[in-house]
């Protein structure tokens, strides 16, 4: 008898126990996909396809590529060109165009210039990417990095936190510093 | 000798013969409420100067002195206009958005600091157009400050 309470009492514990893992596992899994649900919606693929080129121009920048990155300003022309604005609210809209619209100008200007010029324009371009991304969100965490040297203190986006200026590439390759970490 | 002479004659009739050829004048008796001088509060020794330096080409009416009606200075000058306006064009700045704008203004100190704008082909005729260092330090801070309160 006093055997067969113990193990009714186990089993109560363990049936108590199995409910409140389940329920714990249940809410870890509700994070998760609320989680999972803001990924999804801060991920827009034509935004990621800008955010790559970008990243390539900024790559050919900090190799003093100025022939990659003129390359690279003809693509960017190209992906923020493809970008559709149809599932964002009115007022995001009205600012992603403008943002795209400042954004291809300097692209333009870097796919035919000269490196001086392709990194004054990058700064700008920065910015509005930086913007295009605060709306946007995207699926990796970047780095926004900061030069207080170049044009007094630019910055730039990256999706690695160690220091690769793409301002001065070479001559000053790990000048900088990380500002702030998007995710 | 002889061919020398055919060759100036052939020059000479080329040369009257292009002038015939239209070219579009970029003239425009109105000036729009969306002028940068309109909606900046610009001092009077800018104005000037934009107005000699700049507009010409970034805006919708350029002033043409005699050799700016000659062939084929004409034709030269129509397409610096046409790529100058799509370029920025005072005329309409207030259609401009906060940000355009900022990107013009930095782009405008950045073409006057490395000496780009205005271009030399411009000033090569266009002697007063050209900026002395003092006049070129001047408008970099006004458009600096003008940047800085947007």
């Amino acid at each position: 008898m006093k055997k067969l309470k113990m193990s009714i009492a186990t089993m109560l514990l363990l049936v108590v126990s199995f409910t409140n893992a389940q329920e714990k596992e249940k809410m870890k899994m509700d994070h998760k996909m609320d989680h999972g649900k803001m990924m999804n919606m801060n991920s827009d693929p034509k935004a990621e396809a800008i955010l790559n080129d970008y990243f390539s121009l900024k790559d050919a920048l900090v190799a003093d590529d100025s022939k990659k990155a003129a390359q690279e300003g003809t693509k960017l022309v190209a992906s923020l060109k493809a970008f559709d604005t149809s599932s964002y609210t009115k007022e995001q809209q009205e600012e992603l165009a403008d943002i795209i619209e400042d954004a291809t100008e300097h692209s333009e200007h870097i796919a035919e210039s000269a490196i001086d010029h392709q990194r004054e324009h990058f700064k700008t371009l920065s910015k509005d990417i930086t913007d295009m991304v605060a709306i946007t969100g995207t699926k990796n965490t970047l780095y926004q990095q900061f030069c207080p040297m170049y044009d007094k203190g630019s910055a730039w986006l990256s999706t690695d936190n160690e220091i690769r200026n793409p301002y001065y590439g070479s001559r000053m390759l790990k000048c900088g510093k990380v500002q702030k970490t998007i995710q | 000798m002889k061919i020398v002479k055919i060759i100036a004659i052939v020059l000479l009739v080329t040369f009257v013969g292009i002038q015939f050829i239209p070219t579009t004048r970029n003239q425009s008796d109105s000036v729009p409420s969306t002028d940068f001088m309109l909606v900046n509060n610009v001092p009077k020794n800018i104005q000037n100067k934009l107005q000699i330096s700049c507009y010409d080409c970034h805006s919708n009416n350029t002033q043409y002195p005699w050799y700016n009606k000659v062939q084929p200075v004409a034709w030269f000058l129509e397409d610096h206009i046409k790529e100058g306006k799509a370029e920025l064009n005072f005329n309409e700045w207030n259609s401009l958005s906060t940000r355009r704008k900022t990107s013009k203004l930095r782009s405008i100190i950045k073409q006057i600091e490395n000496g780009e704008m205005p271009l030399d082909s411009y000033t090569f005729i266009h002697r007063d157009a050209r900026f002395s260092e003092a006049e070129a330090e001047e408008i970099i801070n006004w458009v600096t400050q003008l940047k800085d309160s947007l």
